[in-house]
């Protein structure tokens, strides 16, 4: 690393004096996509930088910033590190009582938000929070009567006079900031305990982008859509670290509804994206589908049937029989392009997904399509990096091989152990959690069970404490199984049961969009989501999915004990905000198992009904009661089929 | 509320109105004002003649008795294309869109009053046309940007959810920049999280834009938190008038609405 470009703000300063007229930030408004250039951003940033400064924002304090994904709120970040202080960047949809405790672990003086939404919420939050003392809001909508707040034009004035006054001031301060400062606070998601703050250094991120630019050969040429919650480590590190070291172009959807139009209008080169937004992408492709005249629907079948077949080895490169490439480049003509023009991803080189396990046919169905979609590994202890998949060795069930700069061993009970640069430089206020986390000789225990291939790429097979044995001592990996039904279109979460127990049973979350459709289609009524997931029809469809994936549980060899014997619909979705999901929507199962215990001992019972109250919390804040009379359905299971003979 | 909004000028002013058709009298001897950037609501149960009213007030009916003020000037009847051009806009209690047109074009036709290009200028799209095309769409942008309403702009409004097109029919009357704005329930049909969203946005167009607001609503949470004033009617009567909490104490208010015993 070059050391005039070690932090954050003197990137920014190069980008400004390399590709000043180059666009740096897009966000579309009025319907229309306004440009940011690279020296627009660095003057922007300068003069946020200056009003924090004039209103008392020291070097090492904290700078919360809470919403959707603003230019202005990237913006705030670079200008907070500016002054040598640090982002605490916040899920911007967590209620008014998770901010409380963010803004209090991190000692929050100075927080800028996107709008009245964040403003009603940070001000719910504030009495309880008496570091609180700045509060400053980017859209003024609706925010003229409100006191104690003060919008980001203002501080903007303030800082242009305190630049005028003080010229040099920006510059010092630059040159102040050194590589091993901590430039943001990261807060994890919360799947064990309360969130906890990660502190990562200017260096650790600068140096994980730029691997992971070298890798993927991203330059300034390239354009992603921001989309991800920016407090998430995935979104710091594509949206801003990489941004910020390949120079390269953000683009800020309209709003996030708008996010699959603006993805179509921007057609980003580069492209991340979590695996249940790929599921979502394709779940609305095949209800489209459905809906679809005769003629499309067999067009549509008979080509993905020949991407299936040959897609993912052309994308590789690899030999394909020239009948197939024939039949593949007919098919890229009447559907694959189109489809991947309605995605937005024509123009993609790069696709990544992380953050979860991704179903392996889902994996494979983007990948047939010309799609360069890959998998990485990391967390955001890691920076998000620790394994890429490389061009041409993508491999379904691995997350790719050591990211360069990375160490990975794995310890004797299978859990992934990880060195680099790219470590946490510590918990914030957590020195035990440090060191629990960080052993003697650096590594950082991951919590992830996982095995290295012959080929030397890692796979993950589930949590290290997630995985379990069943009490006939078979392997039970509850991710894998829930993977394998989330993959269906019609199931929308799941949740397996079967550690330390004889047999293997499951809740389900029915996909309203999906089901809701196909119950149309099908003229069967329904008054909402408990009524429709209590019908005996969707039983049925479901049970058929459930099948499905015993069947293929039961040529698994090792897994063929883990198939899935009774289940439920369950009678409401399962949200972030009873906590049942983490903010990234994973499963919290130890929670579920405490909360719906009633269930599971009727599943494990031969009762087929089982009567439950449960206690929901609404989006606006206010909570009620959802009471449901269960049924509980058989699932067909299959004798394990003799292990197949050795490939 | 405040009630520092409900001391400015008068704006509309009706007097001893009364409208009948036929031997049914819809309305009689209705009096009633509306202050400069206030909130009024019209309550009362069925058959009131709550709609009647604010049909007289954008010239929609015409009533046999009694004058209307607007902005100072008094007129025996208003017709809807002279109120329309003096600044009232006005949402209907059944959705009147063009149901085959995008949420953009339905918008943009609350812009057609202050067209002033010709038909020709239209046609060949040059000169004043194309700057107030860009001027009125932009002017819409706005509008859909203030009721959130961009993941829709394309699409046809038949095919949007009830509680949408709501918000779409508020935004074709937004988008007219009217003085005193007309809402004939807005919020009926709607579930709470919808509801929420509307108040907010009700509340947010008064203040941004200090428009007038007249509102006919049955949910009376709503209407007891948001407007300044509110004036009851019963058998096209004004049985009372004032504060929500005025009104809240007015006995024969509260016998209109639990019924009493002849």
């Amino acid at each position: 690393m070059e050391a005039g470009l070690a932090t954050f703000p003197r990137l920014l300063l190069e980008h400004a004096h390399v590709r000043g007229e180059r666009p740096a930030t897009r966000e579309k408004d009025l319907g229309i996509w306004q440009t940011w250039t690279w020296s627009q951003v660095a003057d922007e940033v300068r003069a946020l930088a200056c009003g924090l400064a004039a209103l008392g924002f020291k070097r090492g304090m904290r700078l919360a910033i809470i919403g959707d994904n603003r230019p202005r709120l990237y913006w705030s970040m670079t200008a907070a590190q500016a002054l040598g202080g640090i982002a605490v960047p916040m899920y911007q949809d967590a209620p008014a009582a998770e901010f409380a405790y963010v803004l209090n672990d991190a000692e929050i003086v100075y927080a800028i938000v996107e709008d009245q939404e964040q403003v009603d919420k940070i001000l719910e939050a504030a009495p309880q929070v008496p570091s609180l003392k700045h509060i400053y809001y980017d859209d003024p909508r609706g925010l003229r009567n409100y006191e104690g707040v003060t919008g980001v034009d203002h501080l903007l004035e303030i800082g242009h006079a305190f630049d005028l006054e003080h010229p040099d001031f920006y510059n010092d301060e630059v040159a102040r900031g050194r590589p091993d400062d901590v430039s943001i606070v990261l807060y994890t998601s919360g799947t064990t305990g309360k969130p906890k703050g990660v502190c990562q250094t200017h260096a650790a991120f600068i140096t994980s982008a730029q691997g992971g630019c070298g890798f993927d050969k991203l330059d300034s040429r390239d354009s992603i859509l921001s989309y991800l919650p920016m407090a998430w480590v995935g979104d710091h590190l594509f949206s801003y670290a990489q941004w910020l070291v390949a120079g390269f172009t953000i683009n800020c959807p309209e709003s996030g509804d708008t996010v699959m139009t603006d993805l179509r209008e921007i057609g980003p080169t580069y492209y991340f994206a979590p695996p249940r937004v790929f599921e979502n992408l394709l779940t609305q492709v095949m209800i489209r589908m459905e809906d679809a005249s005769a003629v499309k629907r067999r067009l549509f079948r008979y080509f993905t049937d020949v991407a299936r077949r040959c897609g993912a080895a052309i994308l590789d490169r690899k030999r394909v029989a020239a009948s197939d490439r024939l039949l593949y480049a007919l098919g890229n003509l009447l559907v694959y392009a189109p489809l991947r023009n309605v995605l937005g991803m024509s123009r993609i080189r790069v696709a990544y997904t992380a953050g979860a396990a991704i179903g392996p046919d889902l994996f494979r169905f983007y990948r047939s399509i010309g799609i360069n979609l890959k998998q990485l590994y990391g967390s955001t202890e890691t920076c998000a990096y620790v394994c890429l998949q490389p061009d041409g060795g993508v491999k379904f069930d691995t997350v790719g091989q050591a990211a360069p700069g990375v160490e990975i061993k794995i310890a004797e009970g299978g859990e992934v152990l990880v060195r680099g640069p790219m470590l946490l430089k510590e918990y914030y206020k957590r020195p035990d959690a440090t060191v629990e986390s960080i052993d003697a000789e650096g590594f950082f225990h991951t919590g992830d069970a996982g095995l290295i291939d012959d080929s030397g790429q890692l796979k993950i097979i589930d949590r290290a404490k997630d995985v379990g044995k069943m009490s006939g001592g078979a392997l039970f990996a509850p991710n894998y199984i829930e993977n394998k039904l989330k993959f269906f279109p019609h199931i929308k979460e799941a949740v397996a049961f079967g550690n330390a127990r004889d047999k293997v049973c499951a809740f389900v979350n029915i996909d309203m969009g999906s089901v809701g459709n196909w119950a149309e289609r099908r003229g069967i009524a329904y008054s909402g989501y408990t009524d429709l997931g209590a019908k005996p029809e969707v039983y049925r469809l479901i049970g058929e999915c459930v099948a499905q994936v015993n069947a293929e549980l039961a040529r698994e060899g090792p897994l063929a004990a883990s198939q899935i014997h009774r289940f439920i619909i369950l009678h409401k979705e399962l949200d972030p905000d009873d906590d049942e999901l983490t903010r990234t929507r994973k499963v919290r199962r130890n929670f579920i198992a405490e909360k719906y215990a009633v269930l599971i001992d009727a599943l494990y019972s031969d009762k087929d009904v089982q009567h439950i109250e449960t206690l929901v919390k609404f989006e606006d804040g206010r909570s009620g009661m959802v009471a449901a009379d269960l049924r509980i359905e058989e699932a067909k299971t299959l004798p394990a089929a003799a292990a197949r003979e050795a490939a | 509320m405040s009630t520092a909004r409900s001391s400015g000028a008068v704006v509309l002013q009706l007097d001893n109105i009364s409208l009948s058709f036929g031997g049914v009298k819809a309305l009689t001897g209705i009096s009633f004002e509306v202050r400069e950037h206030e909130i009024r609501a019209i309550i009362g149960p069925n058959g009131a003649g709550k709609s009647s009213l604010l049909n007289v007030i954008n010239g929609v009916y015409h009533p046999q008795q009694g004058t209307i003020t607007f902005r100072g000037e008094v007129r025996r009847d208003m017709n809807t294309h002279r109120a329309a051009a003096q600044g009232i806009a006005r949402t209907f209690q059944n959705i009147a869109l063009f149901k085959g047109m995008s949420v953009l074009d339905n918008i943009l036709t609350g812009r057609n009053l202050r067209m002033r290009a010709t038909f020709i200028e239209q046609a060949i799209y040059l000169g004043r046309a194309r700057r107030e095309e860009i001027e009125n769409r932009r002017k819409v942008e706005e509008v859909i940007d203030f009721l959130e309403i961009q993941h829709i702009r394309k699409t046809p409004v038949g095919k949007l959810p009830y509680g949408l097109q709501k918000r779409v029919e508020l935004a074709r009357a937004l988008a007219a920049e009217p003085i005193l704005l007309l809402l004939d329930e807005p919020m009926a049909g709607m579930n709470v999280e919808e509801k929420q969203d509307m108040c907010r946005f009700v509340l947010d167009v008064n203040e941004q834009y200090g428009t007038t607001i007249v509102l006919i609503e049955h949910d009376m949470g709503v209407v007891m938190d948001i407007s300044d004033r509110v004036a009851v009617l019963d058998y096209g009567k004004k049985i009372g008038d004032g504060t929500p909490d005025e009104v809240r104490g007015n006995q024969a208010v509260i016998d209109a609405y639990l019924g009493v015993a002849n």
